[in-house]
């Protein structure tokens, strides 16, 4: 395409998450300690660095510690230490507390805002000499005549809703790089092609997924505990459903409030919205809400393979960090710290890379190689079978925690397998409908005025970016023999049924998506791709 | 012919604001600002002036905190020449920023003045007419058309109802309104060149301007919620409601 103009980087970064960041500082503090040129660059799709950013979070610092050991003399936003470990299993009346699992023990961790340390590390990496770009999505991964990554483009920029260009249009930019690092987090629109095009994922199990569902708070200061971390698991899940819920007080009466439901979940009635405002109505979780403020809402899916589901993590030109990869420890819900440590390995390897003599771009293998030998490994492979074990139910599969955990120390002679999700929705016509309880207004709330407080927009006329393989699909399966399970599951209300001239028909509210990319992974039939929209659309966090 | 555009950081358009909860002000820690839409429509026309070769420069200025570099930097990023921070992290009201413009004036000499005809964060709409009171210029509000006649300016203006065209002589300050024009989008490469771009840095004091606040802010709170309506039965108990409920009889 001779229109679109081009730029030329040693590497450029899809991402501006904690490992897209960390693989951008480490890099450019290499280059700066041995005195040679290097150009890094971050593009990022939300409005800025931190926009597009949800976690929980609480934080290990140790892949911080060693990417930069001053954290604290540099302003980083930690400034809740955890004091207090609580786990909680509910029932629909009581709350009964247990023995805190020896991997959700959080000492030393802090209770964070993910999107501010975000900011906070891109203002150390522009520091550093990186050139961060918000608001541009990488729309396309471009390949030379080798087949080898040699970049990516962002998105056109202007264009109307049929696919024309409007007044404004703008084409897309090549960004071309030695090296370009996938960080796009858990699901990547980019990392799922590269996935078919290199065949990474052959040989390992499907990635599967949870999704997070959270709301932030200003409680009232009586009720406000500064570094209290409470989890629950039981209800309201059934005992075969995979999920739980967190809750994390910081900073000024901020607290944190989520629920993570397995995104293997069979009912397709399901809705994780209404579990989570189901789930604050209970005795025990209630009161610590009435009476504050809810300042924001989203949503992001989370990958819940660990470790026997990690791709090849890379390929000619290029590799993958981060939750992009799916290094997460599923039982802690932690992948900050194996995220940014994947970022730290990558920066390496790619530096090493990119000081042969090269004219082809080359493939990164010290990566995983190094990655091996590296603290990540061994953290993952301890965890692998904890979440496989869900399969079987809650109480066999905390049973088995515990033998596989401290009996075994991780060290089982076997390894439990993953199916993938969208193979796991059962037919509506075998499950129960599920009737949640209506919002009171005050602790709980409809989607619609959640929705509201993600701040999400898109610039309305442009193609919509929930595309369908097949546009028949949803009302002859999804909605014929799934009730419409997308209505359900999706965060954002997005998905709506609605029936116009006696014809059912899917109506999709694309400005209203929050990027969690759910819809991706649990339609049945794998008929929704999730691609980027114009820069700087979805959702804007304020500290997330 | 030299164009000075004023800028304002502003809370982004895409953010819900929300009270302090002291009532104190609005929420600003986290959240995410850029420059008001107004200024932006006020920059993209600047730049089509300059397209259409009438004006050789154009200067965008801003008044407030540190981080006003990124919103002048946004501006160099979608044409303007060079930038001008004001620098102050005191509150800065619509007066103050206008005898700051005046004092950029006498330096500068700027042919036309640019600026959004309000911000969306308080909803002033003053500044424009301030800084025209002060410079004796004429001024042309809520501009949704300009044209060029000479040394003349033909402007239509939004005004209840319609629009109205005036003309204006140069010098002159026009503020505008929504549907002037639609700002472009910014480019990756012009964001790199911006960088480069000069960015000159003064106090209020170095101006001799005085800045000190005129109003006071005595509290901000979020509008009352709406309640949903009731129907009542009959005449006496609406009579009952108003004057025991909602006490207005
Ligand atoms: C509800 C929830 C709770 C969690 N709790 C914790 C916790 O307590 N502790 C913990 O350590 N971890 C927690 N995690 C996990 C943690 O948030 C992730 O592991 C971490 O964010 C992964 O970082 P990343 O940089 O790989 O990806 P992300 O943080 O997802 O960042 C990816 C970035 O890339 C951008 N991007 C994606 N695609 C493109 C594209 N094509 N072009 C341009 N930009 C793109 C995105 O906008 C985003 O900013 C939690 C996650 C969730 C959802
Ligand atoms: S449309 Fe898809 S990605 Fe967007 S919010 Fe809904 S489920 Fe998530």
């Amino acid at each position: 395409m001779p229109e679109r103009e081009s730029m030329d980087f040693d590497v450029v970064i899809v991402g501006g998450g904690p490992s897209g960041l960390a693989t951008a500082i480490r890099l450019r503090q290499i280059a700066i300690d041995r005195d040679v040129e290097l150009t890094v660059c971050v593009l990022e799709k939300g409005s800025e660095v931190g926009a597009h950013i949800l976690s929980g979070a609480v934080v290990e610092t140790r892949a911080l510690d060693e990417l930069l050991p001053n954290w604290e003399g540099l302003g980083a936003p930690l400034n809740t230490p955890v004091r207090k470990d609580r786990f909680v299993f509910l029932t629909e009346r009581r709350a009964i507390p247990f023995i805190t699992p020896p991997q959700m023990h959080n000492q030393g961790n802090y209770i964070v805002s993910l999107g501010n340390l975000c900011r906070w590390l891109c203002e150390q990496a522009e520091a550093l000499g990186v050139e961060v770009y918000a608001g541009f999505a990488a729309s396309e991964v471009l390949y030379d005549d080798m087949g080898a990554v040699r970049g990516v483009a962002t998105g056109d920029m202007g264009r109307k809703k049929d696919g024309s260009k409007g007044p404004n249009f703008e084409f897309g930019m090549e960004l071309h790089a030695t090296q370009t690092v996938f960080a796009e987090g858990c699901r990547g629109s980019l990392t799922k092609q590269l996935f078919e095009r290199y065949d990474l994922r052959s040989g390992v199990d499907p990635q599967v997924y949870g999704i997070g569902i959270k709301e932030l708070w200003e409680v009232d200061p009586a009720k406000h505990h500064p570094g209290l971390v409470t989890h629950t698991v039981g209800w309201p899940m059934d005992l075969k459903t995979y999920g739980g819920s967190f809750q994390y007080h910081f900073d000024e009466n901020l607290v944190s409030i989520g629920f993570v439901v397995g995104l293997d979940y069979s009912n397709p009635y399901l809705s994780p919205f209404e579990e989570l405002q189901r789930f604050k109505t209970h005795p025990a979780i209630r009161d610590t809400f009435v009476g504050g403020t809810r300042i924001s809402y989203g949503a992001r899916a989370i990958s819940a393979g660990g470790f026997q589901s990690i791709p090849k993590l890379t390929f000619p030109g290029g590799l993958i960090v981060g939750d992009a990869a799916g290094f997460l420890n599923v039982p802690k819900i932690k992948g900050t710290h194996t995220g940014m440590k994947s970022g730290i390995t990558a920066a390496e390897a790619i530096f090493g890379v990119l000081q042969g003599e090269i004219s082809n771009p080359v493939e990164a293998n010290e990566y995983p190689e190094r990655l091996k030998q590296s603290w990540v490994w061994e953290e993952l492979y301890r965890e692998r079978n904890i979440k496989p074990s869900f399969h079987w139910g809650l109480i066999p599969a905390m049973i088995y925690s515990g033998i596989d955990k401290i009996l075994l120390r991780g060290k089982a002679p076997w390894t439990l397998h993953h199916r993938p999700d969208h193979l796991c929705v059962r037919p509506a016509a075998n499950c129960k409908p599920i009737e949640y309880p209506k919002p009171d207004g005050l602790v709980t709330f409809d989607k619609l005025s959640s929705v509201f407080l993600s701040n999400t927009n898109h610039e309305e006329d442009q193609p919509c970016h929930l595309t369908l393989k097949d546009e028949a699909l949803p009302v002859a399966l999804n909605f014929k023999k799934y009730a419409g399970l997308e209505q359900q599951y999706c965060p954002a209300g997005v998905y709506e049924y609605v029936e116009a001239e006696g014809k059912m028909g899917l109506q999709i509210n694309a400005q209203n998506c929050v990027h969690c990319k759910t819809c991706d992974i649990k339609d049945p039939s794998q008929n929704i791709t999730w691609v980027t929209p114009e820069g700087s659309g979805g959702p804007n966090y304020p500290n997330m | 012919m030299k164009i000075l555009v004023a800028v304002k950081r502003a809370i982004d358009y895409n953010v819900k604001a929300r009270p302090k909860s002291d009532g104190s002000g609005v929420e600003l820690a986290n959240v995410k600002m850029s420059m008001n839409p107004f200024d932006e429509i006020a920059v993209e026309e600047a730049i089509r002036i300059q397209e259409a070769g009438i004006a050789a420069e154009i200067v965008a200025v801003s008044v407030g905190p540190k981080q006003c570099q990124e919103t002048l930097r946004t501006a160099m990023a979608m044409g303007a020449d060079r930038g001008i921070l004001v620098e102050t992290d005191e509150e800065v009201q619509p007066l103050a920023v206008a005898k700051i413009l005046k004092a950029l004036v006498e330096k500068e000499a700027p042919g036309i003045i640019l600026l959004g005809k309000q911000a969306i964060d308080d909803d002033s709409n003053q500044t424009g007419q301030m800084l025209a009171a002060l410079l004796k210029w004429g001024q042309a509000t809520f501009a949704c058309g300009v044209e060029f006649a000479g040394e003349e300016l033909k402007v239509n203006r939004e005004v209840d109802g319609g629009t109205q065209s005036i003309s204006v002589k140069l010098p002159a300050i026009i503020t505008v309104d929504l549907r002037l024009n639609e700002p472009r989008y910014v480019k990756l490469p012009n964001i790199m060149k911006a960088k480069k771009k000069q960015l000159d840095i003064f106090s209020p004091a170095e101006l001799e301007v005085d800045i000190t606040p005129r109003l006071k802010l005595i509290k901000a709170e979020e509008p009352p919620v709406r309640v949903g309506g009731v129907t009542v039965a009959d005449v006496d108990e609406l009579v009952d409601k108003l004057r025991n409920e909602a006490k207005v009889i």
